[in-house]
């Protein structure tokens, strides 16, 4: 049977389990500090006001932790269900990283979850907001397991092709914990989040003092929230500067899309902005954008660290340019494809007790074997990611990212004029950016999972090798199954969350 | 220490490992049992508060013992994570069905404007206490009943049915063993609530319900024993690897691990103790001898297929594509490495046993769920 079909579902299933976990998990990081330190400042003072301030805060995050919980489970199964000989072939390694974050993340969490919620008359105040902290540490450790892991995906590092159990094997553990991909991509994913937090805590804040209520809880919430926000947005900034440069090195393909760039570059410039050209196709000639702006060079330093760098474009990498010494998709498919056909001899012979024929094959499969993935695809242009979509979703968070540090900044000076709540205009504003700040954090995952089409392990595993053998409509059911269920669930929280925000934080 | 042990050893340990954490995930499948309890020992919305403040406090060490479990598997013996998720695809698929709306049932259940309404969130919860456990025990049951899957020599999986898992619904032995792990549930579940609730007509019906699900479990208990004393098994010559029916294999297994004879005994010992002293002797703490007792028949029923040369995870369709701990686990350096992070595991345990003591040093009575923290209370 052709599972090619399932590929698709499978990728859609998994992307729509990704993006609703997504929609709450942010949350979950940021808002989990935030609370602990408004508890803090409760602690610290014994003021009453802190306290409310506290469990209205507490109360939402309660609400969003349950459902983060509940879409989160299923996406550690589905790289069995969905992935089974992913999870063959790179179980050895990518299994550490999950079960680690069980141990020493999971288990935090859903220890203090508990004494933070119902503890406040049986334990004393100060373990209670050791408690709360737990659950902010506990949350942000099994985001640094899981980025691990996806770090690993996106820059398979520590391990070796074991051609006798046809699979990869770790070889040192550390070069994946400490994987610079893994490290920038947790710096990355959680400053980004404690802005989608502090955006959300501002933002219902600035309907507060829109509506003119709870102005004081609104202000003192606003003010931690703005601060922290500002924060994590200049981690964004020097962090999202060292990814770029990062993708360039390792994911060369991924940048080219992100830059809607075709042909490579000296002196590349950076689009600001631009409408792609629909029309053009991988190796088409004609112009990449309909509409766009520039800044010279910029590409070439942000990627190459040197202004008169050269960037490889998509079709540089697909068909080779052998006068910048690119060696394009086109040539690694024909090592990968010998590569595949020297395994297969290898694993033939070693099973007719031919050692002299398996030796050959393998040590034929040495010379190729860094392009194995590679023997999977059939064109270049498929090792080519969707340009679009790539284009689009970077371009979307930068824009969106560039533009909350300085709805913090304006909303830490009103707040420091005393005059914030008469900012009609600012408060709509920083209402609307909420919802900005959610935009924002999709187009970043959209980015980092469609960027690296069609693999699933960088250069390693394409998406269609890795994909269950099952049949398509499995998994297309279980798609409308879980599209169906997770739209419910939403609903049901922003219901419940609405009428929660309704109540406030003086009930 | 651990960077000199052989690969066997490794294997041997994390199969003890995944047994453990298998094991304490059935002792706080209390949880689940307590959800089902909503419907039959409940009788209005004040016990209802009760049981799922109880219980809700507990769900998520229920919820993230079985994700740990199932990490676990993925980390050491990433070929059986491979074969039986990709494969039992719509078992598992329905479980974790049953894990989604648990997890939000509890938090959302009893707050305005939450869509569904309340009941819709109890029915979340019986599903999960009943339809979820039962489908687990079917899914265990085919450690030893087998499943019908093909691997080829690239290991990737070829399942052989058109329902991927839900067949092993239909075996005899598979079902006794959910149902077993159901009623298990619902009396860990009485037991529990007896001894965590401070209001009297709740407890009398609890201590009532322990004994009645515990009676009504043991037709299953007695018909998984007997399947596993008299079934042929699958047994794995540890020279070659080679697969092969053995009759009896379940037995010889027992009488080869005289220890695993002792913990099954030590278990059913101690969940009959903790039963009968909550029934009979007026005692309120059975929920932990019965605690215990499940823990180590979890054991014994891990080690029974897993141990002794015996494939875990049977083919059926064939016999060579059987798993066994040592063909389905990562490499040498892979589970060295993970049994240096397991050195955690009994600090994990500690932590939680000690916010445990502090959180439930006071039983949970009706004054706590109208007070100044209601607004909190599930």
């Amino acid at each position: 049977m052709d599972f090619l079909s399932t590929v698709p579902w499978a990728r859609a299933q998994f992307a729509l389990t990704a993006m609703y976990h997504w929609i709450f998990v942010p949350l979950t990081l940021g808002l989990s500090f935030l609370v602990a330190f408004f508890e803090s400042i409760y602690v610290k003072t014994g003021n009453e006001e802190w306290k409310k301030i506290t469990r209205f805060w507490m109360t939402l995050f309660g609400i969003n932790f349950a459902i983060g919980v509940a879409t989160g489970i299923i996406m550690e199964f589905e790289f069995g269900t969905n992935w089974s000989n992913y999870s063959w072939m790179v179980g050895d390694i990518f299994g550490a990283p999950l079960a680690v974050e069980g141990i020493f993340a999971f288990f935090i969490e859903a220890t203090f979850f508990a004494v933070m919620f119902f503890g406040w008359t049986r334990v004393s105040k100060g373990f209670h907001l050791f408690s709360t902290w737990m659950v902010a540490v506990g949350s942000n450790l099994s985001a640094l397991w899981i980025l691990i892991a996806n770090g690993w995906m996106q820059f398979p590092t520590g391990m070796a092709f074991n051609p006798d159990k046809a699979r990869f094997e770790m070889q040192n553990i550390w070069d994946i914990f400490l994987s610079p991909v893994a490290l920038s991509k947790f710096v990355h994913a959680t400053s980004s989040s404690f802005i989608v937090s502090a955006l959300f805590v501002v933002g219902i804040s600035a309907l507060f003092l829109l509506q003119g209520r709870h102005l004081k809880a609104a202000k003192r919430s606003m003010a931690v929230a703005a601060v922290f926000g500002l924060v994590a947005s200049l981690f964004v900034i020097i962090n999202g500067d060292e990814s770029a440069y990062s993708v360039a090195q390792r994911q060369p393909m991924k940048l080219a899309a992100m830059e809607g760039l075709f042909d490579g570059a000296t002196r590349a410039p950076l689009t600001a902005i631009g409408i792609i050209n629909p029309l053009k196709n991988v190796g088409d000639a004609g112009p990449d954008f309909l509409a766009s702006v520039k800044v010279p060079g910029l590409l070439s330093l942000l990627a190459t660290r040197q202004i008169d760098g050269f960037v490889p474009g998509i079709n540089d990498l697909a068909y080779g340019n052998p006068e910048h010494k690119v060696v394009g998709a086109k040539q690694r498919i024909a090592n990968g494809t010998l590569a595949v056909k020297d395994l297969a001899r290898y694993k033939e012979t070693k099973a007719k007790g031919d050692t002299q024929g398996a030796t050959q094959a393998l040590a034929s499969f040495k010379t190729h074997q860094n392009d194995l993935g590679y023997g999977y695809l059939e064109t270049p242009e498929a090792a080519v990611p969707p340009v679009a979509a790539t284009f689009y979703s970077f371009h979307l968070m930068v824009i969106l990212g560039t533009l909350f540090p300085l709805l913090f900044l304006v909303v830490l000076v009103r707040l420091y004029k005393g005059d914030i709540e008469k900012c009609t205009l600012l408060n709509k504003a920083a209402f609307v950016a909420l919802f900005f700040g959610y935009i924002a954090s999709q187009a970043g995952w959209v980015l980092a999972e469609v960027g690296r089409q069609p693999w699933a392990i960088q250069d390693l595993l394409p998406v269609g090798v890795a994909v269950t053998p099952i049949a398509s409509g499995n998994v297309q059911l279980t798609f409308f199954i879980f599209l169906v269920l997770f739209s419910v669930l939403l609903a049901a929280e922003i219901g419940i969350m609405t009428r929660q925000i309704k109540i406030g934080p003086e009930a | 220490m651990i960077g000199n042990l052989d690969l066997i050893t490794l294997q041997n340990i994390w199969w003890l490992i995944a047994s453990v954490v298998g094991s304490l995930f059935l002792f706080l499948t209390f949880v689940q049992g307590g959800q089902t309890l909503l419907f039959t020992t409940a009788k209005d919305d004040l016990e209802k508060s009760l049981i799922l403040n109880s219980i809700g406090r507990k769900w998520e060490l229920t919820f993230t013992t079985l994700v740990l479990f199932g990490g676990a598997l993925f980390a050491a013996f990433p070929l059986f994570y491979a074969t039986s998720f990709g494969g039992a695809y719509w078992v598992w698929m329905l479980i974790l069905f049953t894990f989604v709306v648990q997890a939000v049932s509890f938090e959302y259940r009893s707050k305005p404007d939450n869509l569904l309404g309340a009941k819709t969130y109890e029915v979340f919860l019986l599903l999960n206490g009943s339809l979820g456990l039962l489908l687990i025990g079917a899914a265990v049951g085919t450690f030893f009943t087998g499943s019908r899957f093909v691997l080829n020599t690239y290991n990737s999986v070829a399942w052989q049915t058109p329902v991927h898992g839900l067949e092993a619904a239909l075996n005899p032995f598979n079902v006794s063993l959910g149902l077993f792990l159901v009623f298990l549930a619902r009396t860990l579940g009485a037991l529990y609530l007896l001894n965590n609730i401070d209001y009297a007509p709740l407890a009398g019906r609890c201590r009532r319900a322990a004994w009645f699900n515990f009676l009504c479990s043991l037709p299953f208990l007695l018909g998984v024993l007997g399947g596993l004393l008299f079934m042929d098994g699958f047994a794995a010559d540890p020279a070659t690897g080679k697969i092969a029916m053995e009759s009896g294999k379940y037995l010889h297994n027992l009488l080869a691990m005289p220890v695993v004879v002792l913990l099954l005994l030590a278990g059913l010992v101690g969940v009959i103790y903790g039963v009968v002293s909550a029934r009979f002797l007026n005692k309120e703490c059975g929920i932990w001898a019965a605690g215990l007792g499940t823990v180590l028949v979890g054991l014994a029923i891990f080690s029974l297929a897993g141990y002794n040369g015996t494939a875990f995870y049977p083919s059926l369709s064939d016999l060579q594509s059987s798993l066994t701990i040592r063909n389905a686990s990562s490499s040498h350096y892979t589970l060295t490495a993970m049994t240096y992070v397991a050195l955690a595991v009994p600090f994990v345990i500690a932590y939680i046993w000690y916010v445990w003591r502090q959180m439930d040093s006071r039983k949970l009575s009706p004054g706590e769920l109208d007070g100044e923290y209601a607004k909190e209370m599930y």
